[in-house]
This record gives structure tokens, sequence and C-alpha cells, in this order.
């Protein structure tokens, strides 16, 4: 009954994790090789979910752009929104007004809470823990409340436009932020008690997976997973964008270079966001909240490069402009794609229960991915 | 009063007054099997409603509410799909081995039943050994899931199954001696004799440390052994997509399900049995009214809360806990359970030599 | 001492289970924190924020007159070519020819909820509706005609 396929020449399992595989929450496709239990090699085969975005955004303007970019990297799509605004105000030298940069670095922060607790609970239930799943739930649904009230929409919201906001913040969005707060602040030790100081997680989760920082940085890793190898890459703290340079936050780093260290790093960077919005929540100045632009937008002729921290890692946009209405070239520097790469050289010679724990810290996002 | 041991031997004396001794035995075989199956359907049932809310509750979910009367008829809207779905047979599977291993794991299940005490005298096969007897015939159940795992050709499948087989021949070590200190205190093999000896007092009450933590190595141990989270190791769904019944559908899956069930039940309510008295009444001392009112609750009363109460601590364990890793697994039992098994059974030879227990 | 941390170890991996014991029993029995909200059922209840953007709309007054100019604006802000707008030329009271829409075609299959033909709108014409539930089983009831049969546009919009 054995066939000829499905093993290498040395005897080793081939196994295709995916493109359907609950573990790869998505279309992302992983041949192993496995000699038992042990991984000898992992290849990730993408373009299950390519979309040609960067392509598509050839052919829209510069207002329209941006909002393919929410589908990009779903969980964050209130950053990518951002930065595709950002490079817009960046060729045109738009000021943008500050009451705007505040509004968008509060949102940019409750997407990355909001990210990270769904992260949370995927990757607890990647390790066959299903509860904090909906815990994490519970607690992203009052952010995405805050989003559908304030924005229209709970996950593509195209509401940062190049210049400012759409619409300007909806009168109970202070007060419902603070809500969330006070929630999150009430609901965080529930994350450690189920999880964090659970013994069969931490064993599941020290020790494996392990990357060096020389790793990483040769990986281009970014974001959360290589701040857990000490790798000092928060665009937040090295390039500040919006009001970043003004408020108080912590880049977090972890050195242990561990499944367990992108997990913490994780978890206290969502203490550091509430941080971040306790301090600006109060202090939204009052005034305009979109720049006046011309109607037809046109960068002109050049190249043009920002750079912005999603929940997932640096996210590059960088667009050749002929000095025509739309773009060129577009080029997205997406923080999935980097992250993915190293995952062979984490994976090797651990177990195959440990891929799924060392998939679920880089925190994979296919469509981010394969864009 | 009422009790299931009335009834059973009123239909004996009628059967044997209507017709010759053969012919009875025969329709009480009869009777039992049927008996039998209908409770597995209603123990199916039941635990999977149970299950789902359990789990939902705890998930701050409301849990199934649409079919019927608060959701109650839920599992048998599922058992219907399951019914109904087409049973597909991989291309490359071995077919016979890959149809018979649900069956395995079904007959296993029921043979497990046998020497179960569900009430006062009420039990299919009074079998000497019957303690001896379930840890034999458990020790099967691994057998389907090989085979299942052998014969779906899928490489997942294959995998679950050489981890499920793993897991289970070395939980089988820790769940055999925890049983063994029980043995070691009654001295007796047959279940009737242990459920007897726990007239005046439990055994995890009476038994002191020895038995608390026999207890606690039993409840983990058959966690394992019935492949349920955190040692699901053989379906591991995040790992293995369903591990051995990957390629399993329809009435064939619902097999393994329902087996998966049975024998979380069986187990708990062999635990139920050793440790907590089977069906005798919660007593204290020389409470004499206390002691009454708790006689007048009928034994299968008894029994059956106490096994839910044990199958509900195991799917509190489910619903909480993180999967271990395969080594971690055993680790955890060779390097953990067994010998704090071994050191366990003889601190309990020695208190029953001393005779310190009750 | 070997033995000293091999308990010690035992405990706390106890205790920390335990703990996680502690809070999903804490849910298992405090049902006030169930979060589920049974979706058809509070249909009647259910309030959606008046910025959610479930589809474009237009609206009109009780006269069946709307504002559209007929501009075209929305059709050139959409990334997608959702909106089509058809002009014809209507003869006014004075005689002249004056330009009004013939047919706003509004594709919701292709609809992304962008925003962006609202914000661009220079007459407020089109407005996002706060309905969801799209669904239906013939494809071609996504395609949508905006203005109602015999609309006119209201007076004093250019």
């Amino acid at each position: 009954m054995t066939e000829e396929i499905g093993t290498t020449a040395d005897g080793d399992l081939i196994i295709n994790v995916g493109p359907q595989h609950p573990a790869t929450h998505g279309v992302l496709h992983l041949v192993i090789t496995l000699n038992g239990e042990t991984i000898k090699k992992v290849e990730p085969h993408l373009g299950y979910i390519h979309r040609s975005i960067e392509k598509m955004c050839e052919s829209l303007t510069y207002r329209q752009f941006s909002y393919v970019t929410s589908r990009m990297d779903y969980l964050s799509s209130h950053i990518n929104n951002h930065a595709c605004a950002l490079i817009v105000e960046k060729g045109l030298q738009v000021e943008v007004p500050a009451r705007a940069k505040y509004v968008r670095v509060i949102l940019d922060e409750l997407t990355r809470i909001a990210s990270h607790e769904l992260w949370w609970g995927a990757m607890a239930m990647d390790l066959g823990a299903f509860t904090p799943f909906f815990h994490a739930f519970r607690e992203r649904e009052s952010i995405n409340d805050i989003m559908e009230e304030t924005c229209g929409a709970r996950l593509t919201m195209n509401y940062i436009v190049p210049g400012g906001l759409m619409q300007d913040i909806h009168p109970n969005f202070q007060k419902r932020v603070k809500d969330f707060i006070s929630l999150y602040k009430s609901k965080i030790d529930e994350y450690d008690e189920l999880v964090t100081g659970n013994i069969i997680f931490q064993n599941r989760m020290k020790g494996v997976g392990f990357i060096s920082a020389e790793d990483a940085i040769s990986f281009g890793m970014s974001g959360p997973a290589a701040r857990g190898s000490g790798v000092n890459c928060d665009i937040r703290k090295l390039y500040p964008y919006g009001i970043y340079n003004q408020v108080q936050f912590d880049q977090v780093l972890e050195t242990a270079g561990d499944s367990f260290a992108r997990y913490m790093v994780r978890i206290r960077e969502m203490k550091q966001s509430v941080s971040i919005i306790e301090q600006l929540i109060d202090n939204i100045p009052e005034g305009e909240f979109l720049a006046k632009t011309k109607v037809v937008l046109k960068l002109p002729k050049g190249e043009f490069y920002t750079r912005v921290e999603t929940a997932r890692g640096e996210l590059g946009v960088y667009i050749v402009s002929e000095g025509a209405t739309t773009p060129y070239r577009i080029k997205f520097r997406s923080p999935g794609f980097s992250n993915l790469s190293a995952l062979d050289t984490m994976a090797r010679g651990s177990k195959l229960g440990d891929l799924v724990a060392m998939m679920g810290t880089l925190d994979l996002v296919i469509p981010d991915i394969d864009r | 009063m009422w009790s299931f041991s009335n009834i059973s031997s009123s239909i004996h004396h009628w059967l044997n007054e209507s017709f010759s001794p053969t012919w009875a035995m025969i329709i009480e075989m009869v009777i039992a099997g049927v008996c039998i199956i209908g409770l597995f359907a209603t123990l199916g049932l039941v635990l999977v409603l149970m299950e789902r809310r359990v789990a939902a509750w705890m998930q701050i979910r409301l849990g199934p509410n649409r079919v019927g009367p608060k959701g109650l008829l839920q599992s048998a809207a599922d058992t219907l799909k399951l019914l109904v779905k087409e049973g597909l047979t991989p291309n490359g599977a071995d077919k016979f081995l890959f149809n018979f291993a649900p069956f395995i794991a079904m007959m296993v299940a029921m043979l497990l039943m046998a020497p179960i005490a569900f009430a006062k005298d009420f039990q299919l096969w009074d079998l000497n050994i019957g303690v001896l007897y379930i840890s034999a015939v458990s020790s099967i159940m691994v057998i389907s899931i090989l085979m299942a795992g052998w014969a779906s050709n899928n490489k997942y499948s294959l995998m679950g199954a050489m981890r499920s087989g793993a897991q289970i021949v070395s939980y089988e070590l820790s769940a055999g001696f925890s049983i063994l200190t029980i043995v070691v205190f009654t001295g007796s093999l047959n279940f009737n004799e242990i459920i007897l000896s726990q007239t005046n007092g439990w055994w995890i009450f009476k038994g002191h440390l020895p038995a608390i933590i026999s207890f606690v190595i039993f409840i983990i141990a058959v966690t394992a052994e019935t492949n349920r989270a955190p040692f699901d190791l053989a379906e591991a769904e995040s790992e293995l997509t369903a591990g051995f019944h990957t390629e399993y559908s329809g009435m064939k899956f619902a097999l393994f399900f329902l087996a998966e069930y049975i024998n979380v039940f069986i187990v708990c309510a062999i635990g139920a049995t050793l440790f907590l008295g089977g069906w005798m009444p919660f007593q204290i001392g020389n409470w004499q009214a206390f002691n009454h009112a708790m006689d007048y609750i009928p034994s299968s009363i008894w029994f059956f809360g106490k096994t839910f109460f044990l199958i509900f601590l195991i799917m509190w364990f489910r619903w909480t806990f993180p999967r271990l890793r395969i080594d971690q697994l055993l680790n955890l039992e060779w390097k953990y359970l067994l010998p704090i098994s071994m050191l366990n059974l003889l601190l309990a030879t020695a208190l029953a030599i001393l005779g310190w227990h009750f | 001492m070997f033995i000293v941390k091999y308990i010690k170890e035992v405990y706390s991996a106890i205790k920390s289970l335990l703990v996680g014991m502690k809070r999903t029993g804490y849910y298992f029995t405090h049902h006030k924190e169930i979060i589920t909200e049974e979706y058809p059922d509070n249909r009647h209840t259910m309030v959606l924020p008046d910025r959610f953007k479930g589809e474009v709309v237009m609206p009109h007054n009780e006269k069946n007159e709307h504002r559209c100019t007929g501009c075209t604006a929305c059709e050139l802000a959409c990334p997608n070519g959702t909106i089509k707008v058809i002009t014809k030329f209507d003869i006014t009271a004075e005689g002249k020819k004056k330009k009004a829409i013939d047919k706003l075609v509004y594709h919701l299959e292709l609809c992304t909820m962008c925003n962006l033909c609202i914000i661009a709108c220079p007459s407020d014409a089109i407005v996002m509706a706060q309905t969801f539930e799209h669904s239906v089983f013939d494809r071609s009831k996504l395609t949508k005609v905006l203005n109602n049969p015999d609309s006119k546009i209201m007076e004093g919009i250019e």
C-alpha cells in the first residue's frame, strides 16, 4: 500500500500542512519533512491568496488605493491605511491637523490591541486550549464596537485618508475608549491565569522555536517576533511618525528568542498600547480633522518610502511616481513575509506540535504574506 | 423502595415461570443487550450535550439552544445528520481494516460495561476479577485506533495512531497502579466487594493520603487513556487536523465519537466505584438522621451522580488546559506519575498491612 | 536538594493548573458574564451605529425627489466601478435642456463599503444605509437602481 511519493530518499515523511489546515489560519501551505515527530525541514509555499494588490494599486488613484491595503493585513487595517496616508502626505507635503494625528495614533493602538487579542486567542487555540479564544473575543468585540461607531466598519475601515480622517470622531468616542480601557484592565489578569501562568503552556513555549538576534536580523524579521530575540526594531521609536515622538512608551524587548519571549512581547505590548491611549485620549485637540487638499492628488515625480509599525512588524510602502494621478509602481514590504521566512530555521529539530506554536507566535496573517 | 434490583429480579422470576430456563436465559441476554445499546445511545446524546453546555458556559457562550426546548434535541439532530451522511472509504485505504476499526472501538466500549455496578445488586456480570478484566479489555481500545490510523492511508492518521499507541501503553501503567492501591486496601478484585468495603466510608476519605494521590493520578491517567484534552494528541486538531479519524465520515466517525464518550463514562464509573464508593450513599460516622436521609436516595442516583461529577471534572480539564507535546506527555508519565504512583502503592501497602485505614 | 526541588515543581505545576480551572469554573457558574447575542432573535432590538457602512442608498423626500445632479463624482471616486451614472436630458419649464440622472446603477456585489463615493458627492445625494443582510439567491438582485422610478431632482440643487 505504501506509495513512493510522500517520502524522501532517506525515508523521511513529507507532510503537506495546508493549504487547508486548522493551524495555518488561512491558506498557507507548508511542506514539512518529518523524521518521526521531529521536523527536518519546513518549506512554505505561497500564492494561494495572492490578489495582486500591488498591481491593483497601480490603477487606483492616490485617494483610492489605501482601501485595498485594508485587505492586506486585515487585523491591522487602520495601520495599513495610516501608512498609505503618510506616504501620500509625504509626497504632497501636506501638514496633517493635530486632531487627526492624535486620533490616528489612538486608532492605531486600538487596532494593535485588537490584533494582539485575536492572536492571543488563536494561539491558545493552536495549543489546544479553546476557551481563551472566546475570552479574547470579548475584549476585542468592544474595540470593534468603537471602530464600528466611529469608522463605520469593524474590520476594513478605510477611515484614515490622505490629509487626515474621513469623518470627525464620533461624540461617544472618548467615553467608549475609556470604557474599553477599564474593561481591559479588569480582564488582563485573566490572561495570565488562563494561559501565561499555566505550566503546560509554559512547557510548550519555553525553549522552543529559538531564533538568535543575528538570524532574526538576517531574515529581516520585524515587530514582536524580532523583539522577542532582542532586536531593537520598533518603528514607532526608531522612525517616529504621527505623534509617537510625543508619547511616553517603552519598546518591549525580550532577549530569550524563544516562543515564550515572543509571546511575552505581545502581552506586554498590549499594556504599552493601553498606556499610549490613556495619555492621548483626554488630550485630543479641537480643530480640523482633514487638511485641505486638491481634488485630484498627484504625487511629484520621484520615489517615496514610508514605514509604520503594524501589529505584526514593519510595513513599508514604496511608491515610484511619474507625476500622474496613479502610482507608477507600488511595493509593500509586508512584515509577515519576512517573519515566515525564519520559520524553517526556528523549526528544525523541534517536534511537530511545536511548529504550530511557532506559527502562532509569528502571528501570521496569510493575506499579508501573499498580498 | 423502588430500585433496579427489584425490577430485574421480578423480570427474572416471571421469565423463569413462563419459559424453560434456557429460553429464559436467552431472553434475559437479549434484554440486557438491548438495554446496553439503549444506554449507549442515551449516554452518547446526554454526554455530547453536556460537553457542549459545559464548554459554552466556560467560554461565556450560551451553547446549543435552537433545536428543541433549550437545545435539548441538539445531539439528536447531530446524530441524524451523521446517520444520513455518506461514510466514505478512501481509495488507497485498506478497506476491511478501515471499516472494521470503528466497530472494535465500539465493541470494547460495550465489553467494558459488563462488570460495572450501576445500582445496588444491579450488575450485568458479577465477575470475581472485575478490576483485572477492565484493565485488560480497555487496552484493546488502542488496537482500534492503530487500525484506523494505519488503514486510512493518511499520514496524519498514522501519526495520530502512533501517538495514541505510545500514550495509552504508558498511561495504562499508572492507571493500573492507582487501581492497585484500592485493590490493596480491599484485598479483592471484585467490584461488588470493593463497593461493599466502602459501607463505612469511601476510600478517598478513609484511605488517607495514598488514596487521594492515587485518585488524582487515576483521573490524569484515564484522561490520557481516553484521549481527552489536554492529552488529545491522537486527535490534536491544530496539529493533525483530526488525527486517527481524519478520513472517517458519517456513521463510522460517529462510532468513534460515541466510543470516546462511552469510554469517558466507563472510566469515570470505575473511578466512582473505586474511590467514591460506587452506589454507596454518602454517610458520616454516627449521624444517624443524616445517614438515613442519604439512604433514601436510590443507589442508582448515587452512582450516576458520582460518575457525572467525574465526567464534569474531565470536561473541565478539557476546556481549560492547552495540549501537551508528545515528549512532555511521556515525560509526565515516566518521570512524574509512574514514580509517584509506585511510591504511593508502597505507602498504601504499608498502611494496609499496619491496618491504619479505617 | 533534589527531592525538595521535585516536590516544589509538582506543587507549583498543580497550583498553576488549579488557577486556570478556577477561572473557567468562575465563568461556568456565573452566567451573567455570557456575552452571546442571539442574532436573528434580537433583530428588532439591535441598534447599528449611525455611521455603519451597509450599502449605498439615495434618500428621497415625500415628493419622490432626490438630490442627485448626475455629476458622476461618485462614479469617478469609486475604486471598483461599483457605481454607474446614466444621464438623460430633461426639458425644464422654460424649455431649456437640463442634465439629470436617468438611472444611478449601484452594484452591491462589487462594493467594498469604502465610503469614498459618499465623501465625494458634492450635493449629499447618496448616503450609507445601516442594512447588512444582503444575501440573496440571485446575483442579479444585487445590481440596484438607486433613484426611484419617476423621481425628480429637488428644487434648488445645482
